[in-house]
């Protein structure tokens, strides 16, 4: 093989015009994850800035105060005064379009790419031991989908900003006349696009570039989950695709299927939103979960409890989110309906639990290392049963009339996609981290930071739930007075958590300027990729790696580039039982 | 490694690109290499018929609530001649591009370029037949999508064709009987589906001829022989998943 092939996949090249062109032009599965996770990231910090935007707003209600001297002061209106193409915006309109910019930008731009095409794009091929994805060109294709899809919803809030909701729920959708509504929906579109491509792609090399010999149950719960999400990101995507182009159609030729007006049914338009935004909450979850299992596995140097049923979890978890779409409606639909898809919400109760209690289980018993990717695995077990268990009472038809459009549900899905993914996928990131960059992280900063985000991400939103559950209404700039205590928890809580997460970065930047080669295998891990150099070479492995063994054999296995007395010794038992074979 | 007389005979003339083809460098074999793209391509025609259910759906609602409307503006707006007409048309195109694959897997150029080449035709008398007889006729009378809805019930083009004498056989095969027709509340949105999932069809039919007529500047370049013709074989199958959505929407929008 010739030499260039064995540098690092980061190394530059000879020249710095080659350099540039050998990233924008790479058909390398590691330097496209690399720069999904660079936009991803960027869009998770200006996710983030909407969000603190918001908790500022909701610092205070809006009350006019006046003093002895009888002049009056207005509080809570932090977003008053925006000017925008010389007029003034109203703090509730400011506030309607910063709540809309948070969840598209979260949602579309950051948490559905971040594990998948991002992690997944780094690590799946690696992990199965091949070169790169089935289909390379059209890895590069989706990335500039995204890109493409990118520049619209970036476009849309230059233009004014979207008043909407993250749902684009009609009639509002199609009739308001703020200009960034039709880019962001076609930005959303296109971005669909993008998700479809990379789950053909995975499913393909899932299906087709195992190294021989390793059967399904042989891969690594991580594969299994990307597997899982990329079934529903093939199966749900086109759907929103079409759903938010009869949106675009709505809006420009004003077809009538959606529109009350023309005779059409808005509730048409949120049957087929949910149909792809179902299963797209689990298209964001179920990649974190994949990477849990991993933390879990490695971090505890034990193999996991219940491979088998972690990995059909992950599937069935796939299949049900396409039957449950329509308890987003639970307030408007007829009771036969609401007893149905209210009782195969309750079923997904089971897959999800199974997982839970399967991680706790491998921890049982188990020599743990707390560096911060563990960390973040248990904060994610607390903070995903939390979320996970306040799902049911948001099926409960009865509970439901009260909860819907409450902060308890904001709370729940925060507990979910926050304290769920986002956990997860940091700590995913703290995982890997040293293996594709090649330097080590700063541990104790990352723990402080970590107990940061976990304190104040609990804080925020923790408090929410009571807020719901007394009846607070979400998407309201302002409230009554009685809530304000709470708010103002919330709110404190946001910024300790934007603190954290800022720490997390200046670790990062550290890290890259300043921080120590990482060593081939820094967790003990088993799977192939910490049989590759850190950072992997450009295809990979110098050869075809051979599988010796299963991705959680520490019973019996020492990890590869490990000191076996830093290790605790396999079970002897189980060693000689297998040489007898 | 002994070769075999034929594979020295070859050896003798200039190989084809297909004869010289290599998998690309991260698969085992070409053979993994096809089947992975032709997985792929599966996928991507269950993401199209995904794609297509939304207008199905849409469809599904509205003739649920509002059929004697559909039935009558279905019968009233389009003509079952010119649809079946695109249908038999659409199904020979079908034949013809499974006949090029056959040319390809027993390595004759001819009969690949000739099918193809028949398959491109079919292709633009599709969309020549909806653009012109379809589309023209029912922009110009107002049978637009929704808002833009402003057909009255009064056909001055039909009652042209029927004032005078010279309706050739074309023309008459062409117009439709309406006798006398009152439009109906939900008209736009029958028209509506109409026009979006006719038209997304048309927009797939149109890619699908610009990827035909890329593979055959590569079946002219001779890219595709018995052992390699991968991308041949996945645009036939995009281009049966083109036919087999018009094969439901020609029944559900014309004839139903």
């Amino acid at each position: 093989m010739s030499g260039h092939h064995d540098v690092s996949f980061l190394a530059p090249k000879e020249t710095s015009f080659k350099s540039v062109w050998a990233w924008v032009y790479t058909l390398d599965h590691k330097r496209i994850g690399v720069m999904y996770l660079a936009a991803t990231l960027l869009a998770f910090f200006l996710g983030g800035v909407f969000a603190v935007v918001l908790r500022t707003e909701l610092w205070e209600p809006t009350r006019t105060i006046v003093n002895e001297a009888g002049q009056a002061t207005v509080t809570g209106r932090a977003l008053f005064g925006w000017k925008e193409n010389g007029q003034q915006v109203t703090a509730n309109n400011a506030y309607n379009r910063a709540f809309t910019l948070h969840g598209t930008i979260m949602v579309f731009l950051f948490i559905i790419p971040a594990v998948p095409a991002a992690l997944g794009n780094i690590f799946l091929p690696i992990m199965l031991g091949a070169k790169d994805v089935a289909f390379p060109r059209l890895n590069l294709f989706s990335w500039y989908i995204y890109v493409f899809g990118s520049i619209f919803a970036i476009w849309s809030i230059i233009h004014g900003g979207v008043e909407t909701g993250w749902t684009f729920y009609t009639p509002y959708s199609s009739s308001t006349n703020w200009g960034g509504v039709t880019s962001m929906v076609l930005g959303a579109f296109i971005l669909g696009f993008s998700s479809i491509f990379t789950g053909i792609n995975f499913i393909a090399t899932v299906h087709k570039l195992r190294v021989p010999g390793m059967g399904w149950f042989d891969m690594p719960l991580f594969v299994w989950a990307i597997y899982a999400t990329a079934i529903m990101q093939v199966l749900a995507t086109p759907v929103l695709g079409i759903t938010l182009a009869m949106l675009v159609f709505e809006r420009l030729f004003h077809i009538g299927i959606f529109d009350p007006a023309l005779g059409g049914d808005p509730v048409l338009f949120q049957h087929f939103f949910w149909f792809y935004s179902h299963p797209a909450v689990y298209i964001m979850i179920v990649p974190g979960m994949g990477i849990i299992s991993e933390l879990i596995a490695v971090n505890c140097r034990k193999r996991i409890f219940g491979y088998r049923a972690i990995a059909f979890s992950s599937i069935a978890i796939a299949a049900i989110s396409f039957l449950v779409w329509a308890h987003h409606m639970l307030t408007s639909q007829t009771a036969a309906l609401n007893a149905i898809f209210s009782a195969l919400t309750f079923l997904v109760a089971i897959p999800t639990a199974i997982k839970v209690f399967n991680w706790i289980a491998t921890m049982y018993k188990s020599s743990i290392n707390l560096n911060t990717g563990m960390l973040y695995a248990m904060a994610f077990l607390f903070c995903f049963t939390i979320g996970g268990l306040t799902g049911p009472p948001l099926a409960t038809l009865a509970v439901d009339i009260h909860l819907h459009d409450t902060y308890f549900v904001v709370a729940h899905f925060h507990y979910v996609m926050m304290g769920g993914t986002v956990l997860a996928f940091l700590g995913g990131l703290h995982h890997w981290w040293p293996k594709f960059t090649g330097k080590m992280y700063a541990e104790n900063p990352a723990r402080l930071a970590c107990i940061m985000v976990f304190i104040g991400f609990n804080l925020t939103f923790f408090i929410q739930f009571f807020l719901g559950t007394q009846g607070m209404p979400r998407r309201y700039a302002t409230y009554v007075d009685e809530f304000e205590w709470m708010h103002k928890i919330s709110t404190t809580g946001s910024y300790l958590l934007a603190s954290g997460l800022l720490l997390h970065l200046m670790v990062f930047i550290q890290s890259l300027m300043a921080g120590a080669p990482a060593p081939k295998n820094p967790w003990g891990g088993l799977t192939f990729e910490w049989e590759t150099e850190s950072p992997p070479i450009e295809h990979n492995f110098p050869h075809e790696p051979v599988i010796t063994h299963g991705p959680y054999d520490y019973d019996t296995e020492v990890p590869p580039h490990c000191d076996p007395r830093e290790w605790p010794l396999p079970d002897q038992a189980k060693v000689a039982a297998l040489s007898h074979h | 490694m002994t070769s075999l007389p034929a594979e020295s005979a070859a050896m003798d003339r200039e190989l084809e690109p297909h004869e010289r083809y290599v998998p690309g460098h991260h698969w085992r074999n070409a053979q993994d290499e096809m089947e992975a793209a032709k997985l792929g391509m599966w996928l991507f025609l269950a993401t199209e018929i995904l794609l297509f259910a939304g207008f199905f759906c849409a469809y599904t609602v509205f003739r649920y609530w509002y059929p004697e409307n559909w039935h009558a503006a279905s019968r009233h707006y389009l003509n079952w001649k010119i649809g079946a007409a695109n249908t038999v048309v659409l199904l020979l195109s079908s034949f013809t591009i499974v006949l090029a694959i056959r040319g390809a897997q027993t390595n004759r150029k001819g009969m690949m370029l000739v099918n193809l080449f028949i398959t491109e035709l079919c292709a633009a008398f599709f969309l020549v037949v909806k653009l012109g007889w379809e589309y023209a006729p029912k922009w110009q009378k107002g049978e637009l999508p929704g808002g833009f809805f402003t057909y009255g019930g009064h056909d001055a083009s039909h009652d042209a064709h029927a004032a005078t004498e010279h309706a050739s056989w074309f023309s008459t095969l062409l117009s439709v009987d309406h006798g006398h027709y009152v439009t109906n509340a939900y008209d736009h949105i029958f028209m509506s589906v109409y026009w979006i999932s006719t038209a997304t069809h048309g927009f797939h039919v149109f890619a699908g001829m610009i990827v035909i007529g890329w593979a055959m500047w590569m079946a002219a370049r001779g890219h595709y022989g018995p052992k390699h013709y991968t991308s041949l074989e996945n645009i036939g199958l995009y281009w049966h998943i083109v036919d087999v959505i018009w094969i439901f929407l020609f029944p559900l929008l014309y004839l139903v």
